[in-house]
């Protein structure tokens, strides 16, 4: 935010310190505490799921991940669709976008959203306008971290 | 006549015979509801998208404007309209259905008394019997242009406004019984180098003042010259902000007869973080709530400065921060 | 079992907390904090510190957006290691697809069964 300063006028500094006396400010700790209840129950739910397919369904705690995913994924269907993943992202903030629900979240309202313009070019198109970056740059680090560990190891002689 | 730097004086006094207008949900469960003509209870208008129902919240505007004022479609010389969306098609499509010489306007939030200030103008010199003005927006289709989907878990921070959903639209006439439009004053580009789309309100107030201080000091007159002073969509934020930058300005305001409509609109106890915004905004407040008020007598003179955030989502991608905009019309009924 | 669900929650909650910070703190908006986390996900993977941590907080590792970043990072070392370099790129998307098959499948059923509501 300082770079900014270097190109605004006198005014338009002084005009910046008098409105962010009246800005409101959020409410940081109690915004974290919402996070953390929330996050952390989203992730206990996650917890339990897991456990449910390992002694059920044979998963070993190494795969039970990919069906626990793709359950809570559907759980954030429907509460994006019945409108109340909205709701819930007002209050908790990070606590309901950090879990992979919050990704589901992206990608399923956009989804709804743009049926209004049809399949193809509506929902298609428009899917990954909120997830998209996250598909980048987690493809594109994990490719960086994964090439630059390799070569580490292949010429340290490990 | 040109006054000053940038106000018209309307001699002529263009009056306004008819208001209609038209509200969502949230504006039914709002401050002023008794003020609309119509009252939708969701957002859909019995339409197939966000953006069919906000061109039907201006079609129906219009056509109770028109009723309300007796007169047909075809005595309409021109329509003057403006919204939110996307090369204005909500307005551009209304127009279509009205059928009249149509021009389609942008000032964001301000378009309402841009058109106004336009539609005065061109009546008050003769170039039109009857105008037919307003604005709209619709709080979805809004939120899935300039914001995120509308399903969307985001976090609203406080300083962020609720766009209303709403059309409010005015028939301006050169003779006949009704509130009178008496000047405007055309705004300039403010920019104070705010960058946040969640805080309009105070990126917005430093055009809104300009905007007062221009038309105050072009007529010459203080700001008690007016019962009311009420600005479009300042918000929370952007109504105290502006307070503030006024006495820095040594401009003297009564903050009692100094009001906003984004404030009025809802409820206190309405989710709507720092207050509404939104082109309908102030058409809806000023053509339904405001002028019933004037036409009971409390005010017989009013400024009403609607503020316009000139942004759009390319832009805040792009890193520029955000221009404001604000048109000021002043409105007499009943006496000097 | 009660200790397994303790630190899924603290673990999850906590970063979730970082999330919020970069929300509320320093003002980022949500595709640039969950791209964020992401990355720290497999940077951490990298230094081979994220897998401890799944063994630790069991969900509370593999349910936030992070668990992406280490989950394709994880499946491009398993590849090389069987193939060398080129599985690196070939071996990305063995192991994380759920999470993105998933939300393209219910996205479009949910596009197909759900209208938006406001």
């Amino acid at each position: 935010m300082t770079k900014k300063n270097k190109k605004l006028t006198t005014e338009q500094q002084k005009y910046q310190k008098l409105q962010k006396k009246r800005e409101t400010k959020r409410p940081v700790i109690t915004n974290c505490i919402k996070a953390f209840l929330v996050g952390g129950f989203i992730c206990t739910i996650g917890q339990a799921l897991q456990l449910f397919y390992i002694y059920n369904f044979n998963f070993t705690q190494k795969t039970a991940g990919n069906p626990t995913t793709a359950t809570v994924i559907f759980f954030a269907m429907l509460l994006t669709g019945f409108g109340v993943y909205d709701r819930l992202g007002q209050y908790a903030g990070a606590g309901s976008a950090v879990p992979v629900t919050g990704f589901g979240n992206a990608v399923i309202s956009a989804c709804i959203e743009h049926r209004s313009e049809g399949f193809v070019y509506g929902v298609g198109s428009n899917m990954f306008k909120l997830a998209g970056s996250v598909v980048l740059f987690g493809t594109f680090s994990a490719f960086v971290v994964a090439l630059i560990r390799t070569l580490v190891m292949k010429w340290g002689g490990f | 006549m040109l006054e000053g730097q940038s106000t018209w004086i309307f001699e002529n006094k263009p009056v306004i015979i008819s208001t209609a207008t038209v509200g969502g949900p949230f504006e039914a469960n709002g401050n002023i509801s008794d003020d609309f003509d119509i009252l939708h209870e969701d957002l859909w208008l019995e339409q197939e998208s966000y953006e069919k129902a906000h061109k039907v919240l201006f079609e129906e505007a219009f056509t109770k404007a028109i009723e309300k004022a007796n007169l047909t479609k075809e005595q309409i010389q021109f329509i003057l309209a403006g919204d939110l969306i996307n090369q204005i098609t909500p307005s551009s499509f209304a127009a279509r259905t009205v059928g009249s010489p149509y021009l389609g306007l942008f000032g964001a939030c301000s378009t309402s008394m841009e058109g106004l200030a336009i539609g005065a103008y061109i009546t008050n010199y003769g170039g039109a019997d009857y105008i037919l003005t307003g604005a709209a927006s619709h709080n979805a289709a809004v939120e899935k242009q300039f914001r995120y989907p509308t399903e969307y878990g985001g976090q609203k921070p406080p300083t962020a406004q609720w766009t209303v959903t709403g059309a409010g639209a005015a028939i301006i006439g050169k003779i006949g019984n009704g509130p009178q439009v008496t000047s405007a004053t055309i705004g300039r580009v403010v920019d104070m180098g705010l960058s946040d789309p969640f805080n309009m309100g105070g990126a917005m107030a430093p055009a809104a003042v300009d905007t007062i201080m221009a038309h105050l000091r072009d007529r010459h007159i203080n700001p008690s010259y007016y019962d009311l002073i009420v600005t479009g969509d300042l918000g929370q934020i952007g109504h105290e902000v502006s307070i503030d930058l006024m006495k820095e300005k040594g401009l003297n305001i009564n903050e009692t007869n100094y009001q906003d409509c984004g404030l009025m609109i809802y409820r206190k106890d309405q989710p709507v973080l720092a207050g509404a915004s939104g082109a309908g905004c102030s058409a809806t407040v000023v053509y339904g709530h405001l002028l019933n008020r004037m036409k009971q007598g409390e005010f017989k003179k009013i400024l009403v400065v609607a503020t316009g955030a000139l942004l759009s989502p390319l832009s805040f991608q792009q890193k520029e921060s955000i221009p404001c905009i604000a048109h000021a019309v002043s409105i007499e009924y009943g006496g000097e | 079992m009660f200790q397994t669900f303790f630190w899924a929650f603290v673990v999850g909650g906590l970063i979730c907390v970082v999330g919020q910070i970069m929300f509320d703190v320093f003002k980022l908006t949500p595709g640039h904090t969950l791209s964020s986390l992401v990355v720290a996900g497999a940077i951490l993977d990298g230094f081979g510190l994220y897998e401890p941590l799944i063994d630790f907080a069991g969900a509370g590792a593999t349910i936030p957006i992070t668990s992406f970043g280490n989950s394709l990072v994880h499946g491009a070392l398993q590849e090389a290691e069987k193939h060398g370099i080129i599985g690196v790129l070939t071996g990305m998307f063995e192991v994380t697809s759920s999470g993105i098959s998933a939300a393209i499948i219910f996205g479009f059923i949910g596009a197909l069964l759900f209208k938006p509501k406001g």
